[in-house]
């Protein structure tokens, strides 16, 4: 009986010191961190900077954070993800001191939410992404027209549009599978506007998921398969994927670094954008220091995320509407 | 464990033995058949869960090395990329939620078992709303956590605070549930010896029923948290960044945790990033495996038998 009791009694001790150990570790080690932290960042400001917004532009934003922690640990940056609409959505509530965009405001549903919670906001353009139309690596089509992706893609084509020979009798008689990201996406809204004439019109019977390696995945498994992501998942994966050239009436065009910060890869290159709430950037030091990094070393950010910089005129741009407006 | 569950459990055991080894006269070519597919589900089971975390600790053990318990996130230096932030994040999330939700449960399962009149309406309502909160998605514990905290004026939800609330939640029914059934197994005539013996019903359930349930509570309660601590669902509701280079350091923080991580970067377009995702699936798995361990051990080294 007392052997039972004291290991009834153990029990809960045992659980009690082992979450308290717990507890004092982290606490423990985050302290040590917050004092060595304001050590290294005499250099300036500190305070914390929140970003949420674009999947696609997250590695940007975040390769900025980086960056910059190495300067001014003292500033702390969180960087979310919940998509070009969900950011703007905490941005316009003033949630958020910026938002990754990929793809510009929307002026009949964001603007006047924006309004209403009274943010207001300056756009930076802060790179460039072509979005790449691929297929299987053996396939043999190498390029197509803007009209042939509308013919695959447009709202009519559903049910239809279920052969490569269907839209153009130059294309192989192979059976056509859709791969592209869900209606969430910014790249979904983008693609839709520039091919199809209306943002988020599209067929919906094609495999879609939020997560672009899927659709790499299923390209790349699917014969006589097509989908579109950014330039960043075709160049991981150019060993199993073809780029599709595109043509919009100039003749075809493959998507590249060049192609896209020249605009000769139209309409499917894209900008990419940060916007910034005004008031935070004017209070709060953190912010400001952010932005200013993150503007000044634009071209390297780039780089370092594997993302197609701004050409120098689009840099300028950028640089004096930081200059002006903010 | 009560006197009144041996007998069915025994006659149960009787049952079972026919299939089992197909030793007892009624084997027939039926029972075979049927003991062969059972095997065979079992096995399917078994072995897409093996080839699951076989492939998944081939392709992450590669990264398996001291810069991803010690390095941040990293855009700019893939192979070396951590989940430090996520891994502290996480500690921080399970403590706070076990803080919040264990007295909580264990009261509100200790009022419902031994204090509670269990025929009057408010208290059946209870009973009836436990039953279905313990099989509401998560997502949902998500999006109340996030209204609470809008009610409350936090500008950020994405706090350590925010994200244990939710869990809590998530998990309180679980932990309310086991606990009483924990309790209900300690025998009547302990608690009718105690009472008889001139002890209040608050030092019989204090002295007695408690003390002797808590193995089970333990387990309940470790199991519970080990499937709060794989939840992505609801912290994502909140808006738990990823993108996170410093430690959480109080339950205003904010953080990342281990599962918002492995999401993230297995979406990225770089290879480093998936093998990175791999390992830290694998170290999510150790965690929640040394929590399952720990709820083993208690029940079968501190379980009482009457």
């Amino acid at each position: 009986m007392i052997r039972n009791l004291t290991r009834r009694a153990l029990a809960p001790t045992a659980l009690a010191a082992s979450l308290a150990l717990t507890l004092a570790a982290c606490g423990g080690q985050s302290a040590g961190d917050e004092g060595s932290g304001s050590d290294g960042g005499s250099t300036g400001a500190s305070g914390s900077v929140a970003i949420d917004g674009s999947s696609t532009v997250f590695p940007l934003s975040d390769a900025a954070a980086e960056l910059l922690s190495e300067e001014n640990p003292g500033i702390k940056v969180t960087v979310g993800t919940s998509g070009t609409g969900g950011g703007f959505e905490a941005f316009c509530a003033d949630k958020t001191d910026i938002s990754d965009a990929s793809r510009p405001i929307d002026e009949e549903e964001e603007v006047p939410l924006c309004k209403e919670g009274g943010v207001d906001y300056t756009e930076l353009q802060v790179a460039t992404d072509a979005l790449t139309v691929v297929v299987p690596k053996d396939f043999e089509v190498d390029c197509i027209t803007t009209d042939q992706l509308k013919t695959m893609w447009e709202p009519a084509a559903q049910g239809k549009i279920t052969n490569w020979n269907q839209v153009d009798p130059s294309f192989p008689d192979t059976e056509l599978s859709l791969f592209g990201p869900g209606t969430d996406s910014g790249t979904f809204d983008y693609f839709t506007d520039e091919i199809n004439g209306e943002e988020g019109a599209s067929r919906s019977d094609y495999e879609s998921s939020e997560d672009d390696n899927v659709i790499v995945e299923g390209v790349a498994n699917t014969e006589g398969a097509l989908g579109y992501f950014g330039f960043s998942y075709y160049e991981e994966n150019a060993e199993t994927l073809k780029a599709l050239e595109v043509d919009s009436g100039d003749g075809c065009v493959a998507p590249s670094v060049e192609s896209a910060q020249s605009g000769e890869y139209t309409p499917l290159s894209r900008p990419l954008f940060i916007y910034v709430n005004k008031q935070s950037y004017a209070d709060k030091a953190a912010v400001k220091e952010y932005v200013d990094f993150y503007i000044s070393n634009l071209v390297d950010i780039a780089e370092a995320a594997e993302f197609i910089p701004l050409n120098d005129d689009q840099l300028a741009k950028t640089q004096s509407t930081l200059d002006e407006e903010l | 464990m009560t006197t009144t569950q041996i007998k069915p459990g025994r006659r149960r055991e009787e049952g079972t033995r026919v299939l089992d080894t197909g030793q007892n006269h009624e084997r027939n070519a039926g029972s075979l058949a049927f003991l062969v597919a059972l095997w065979c589900s079992l096995a399917f089971g078994v072995l897409v869960l093996l080839v699951l975390i076989a492939s998944t600790a081939l392709d992450g053990a590669p990264r398996l090395d001291a810069n991803l318990f010690t390095e941040y996130s990293s855009t700019l230096f893939e192979e070396e990329t951590g989940v430090r932030a996520g891994i502290l994040g996480s500690l921080w999330l399970m403590v706070t939620t076990a803080v919040m939700s264990v007295p909580l449960g264990i009261a509100a399962a200790l009022y419902l078992e031994e204090f509670a009149n269990p025929t009057r309406w408010y208290n059946r309502l209870i009973e009836v709303n436990l039953q279905n909160l313990a099989a509401v998605p998560s997502v949902i514990y998500g999006l109340l956590a996030l209204g609470l905290l809008a009610l409350r004026g936090f500008r950020q939800t994405s706090l350590v605070i925010g994200g244990a609330l939710a869990l809590t939640l998530l998990i309180l029914p679980v932990i309310i549930i086991t606990t009483r059934e924990s309790i209900r197994a300690v025998p009547r005539e302990i608690r009718d010896g105690s009472l008889a013996l001139g002890a209040t019903l608050w030092q019989t359930t204090w002295r007695q029923s408690l003390p002797s349930a808590i193995p089970g509570i333990a387990t309940g309660t470790i199991l519970a948290l080990s499937r709060a601590i794989g939840e992505a669902a609801p912290l994502l509701l909140l808006g738990v960044a990823t993108g996170i280079r410093f430690d959480p350091n109080g339950i205003l923080s904010q953080f990342t945790a281990l599962p918002i991580q492995i999401f993230t970067m297995s979406s990225q377009p770089q290879e480093e990033f998936q093998t990175a995702a791999a390992a830290a699936i694998i170290v999510l798995l150790v965690m929640i495996l040394v929590l399952n361990g720990l709820a083993i051990y208690i029940r079968n080294h501190y379980q009482r038998r009457w």
